[in-house]
């Protein structure tokens, strides 16, 4: 386990080396269809013109943990998407439910508006902290959805059960619900409930999607290079196991 | 080309921790793992710290609400009460005094229960609504799961589910184990990926 947790870091530096290298002409290379980030982009736009907050929610799994991987994407996407709408009057608003996270929230958000030289535009406030226990934290964030009405609400981060109240309250406002979690309930949850869910890896790609850095672009075709290896070592294992081999 | 004296210093410190936790993983060294079990202290540590900056921001988005009179501000004002008088009998009594017991057996367990019963109403709606907005093979495999998975539970004087029982054993033992493997190891691929771009410092986005 430990050689092919080697064996993948060290193929995915590689492909980090080769991007930074070679394919760095290649800025736009082509990613499959996902009509999800096509319609937070056309969000984001609406935003902008009828001077509306985005949402931005990072779950309730803390920073030091292994559930704050897909946190550091939501984070991605927030620096990503706070620098473009960083003139506009509306700031976006970040809940979590976690301390540190809050705190990772606002400095992507301090960096995005410190590197549009909008730093003025800044407000601390704006990344908080909506509840402290999963459910509190899902009320509360509900109640931030209700009193901003946002056009969309990138929920990405470690979930429960409870992000069907979240993604609720959403939908009640007609926004759209783009989200993905780590946690397979939070996954079949969200399949039902989100009009835009992200199932399984297409919740680390996000940042690849929404030009958040050449590194996210290089890392998600790494990721698909060993998704295709695993599928063919998943096929042979089949195989020689049908054959009485294994 | 200017280099950032103190985010060099921070990069150093960043990547250097990664790799000492990421190492005492593989290599058994007892100065390695002495130091990953120290940096993993100062971690906790500083969460700790972090979730008190917590609370103090949840006070302050709540305090600025109430005195801008912000629709709502009214649950602001019950939100602090209750935060102050949780905090102030835990410092008083002690977490696992009676009364610290009371506040949460009689006021915040039947609360967090009401939401759970809340959710499984949404569920039901939810699933309807799924049916509305994506009327495709998929929503229908979806939702026929759902039925089996439920009928194949629930046990009725007179009605016999065993054979419903015995599908939703299968389902769970092929298909959806099957899916469920599958999205892992999407997840595991995801999250070993931002791993590595945060421990070689190119993708920090919470830093300036």
């Amino acid at each position: 386990m430990g050689f092919l947790l080697f064996f993948l870091i060290t193929l995915l530096l590689y492909a980090y080396i080769l991007y930074k290298g070679d394919w760095r002409s290649r800025r736009d290379a082509r990613l499959r269809n996902m009509p999800g980030f096509a319609k937070l982009k056309n969000s984001i736009n609406k935003a902008v013109e009828d001077g509306q907050k985005l949402h931005f929610s990072t779950g309730w799994g803390n920073i030091a943990s292994k559930y704050s991987a897909i946190a550091y994407v939501e984070m991605s996407i927030l620096r990503r998407i706070t620098r473009t709408i960083s003139l506009g009057d509306k700031r976006p608003v970040a809940t979590s439910g976690e301390g540190s996270l809050m705190l990772a929230n606002q400095g992507a958000m301090r960096n995005a508006y410190h590197n549009a030289e909008a730093i003025e535009h800044y407000d601390y406030l704006s990344s908080q902290i909506s509840g402290l226990t999963p459910f509190a934290y899902a009320s509360g964030t509900m109640i931030v959805i209700q009193d901003h009405k946002p056009p969309a609400n990138v929920l990405l981060g470690h979930f429960g059960s409870e992000v069907g109240l979240i993604v609720n309250a959403s939908e009640d406002i007609d926004s759209l619900t783009l989200a993905g979690s780590d946690d397979l309930t939070a996954q079949a949850l969200l399949f039902a409930t989100a009009n835009e869910p992200l199932i399984g890896e297409e919740a680390y790609a996000g940042g690849a999607y929404l030009h958040a850095g050449l590194m996210h672009i290089a890392s998600l075709h790494a990721q698909d290079f060993i998704r295709w290896l695993i599928v063919l070592i998943i096929l042979a294992g089949v195989t020689l196991k049908f054959m009485g081999i294994l | 080309m200017t280099v950032n004296v103190k985010s060099l210093f921070l990069y150093i410190i960043a990547v250097f921790s990664g790799l000492i936790i990421l190492a005492g993983y593989f290599v058994k060294i007892p100065v390695l793992i002495n130091l990953r079990s120290q940096l993993l202290n100062w971690a906790i540590i500083l969460l700790g710290v972090a979730l008190l900056i917590g609370v103090v921001n949840l006070t302050l988005v709540h305090a600025r609400k109430i005195i801008r009179g912000k629709s709502g501000f009214f649950f602001s004002i019950v939100l602090l009460i209750g935060l102050f008088t949780t905090l102030i009998v835990g410092f008083v009594y002690g977490p696992t005094s009676q009364w610290s017991l009371w506040i949460f057996n009689q006021i915040q367990v039947p609360i967090e229960t009401s939401l759970v019963a809340l959710l499984a109403v949404i569920l039901i709606l939810a699933a309807i609504r799924l049916l509305r907005r994506k009327p495709d093979g998929i929503s229908m495999v979806f939702i026929f799961t759902i039925l089996i998975v439920l009928l194949g539970t629930i046990t009725l004087p007179w009605i016999d589910f065993s054979l419903l029982g015995e599908v939703r054993g299968w389902l769970f033992r092929v298909p959806v184990l099957g899916g469920a493997r599958g999205i892992l190891i999407g997840i595991v691929l995801g999250i070993i990926a931002t791993g590595l771009r945060v421990l070689i410092g190119s993708d920090r986005p919470y830093e300036d």
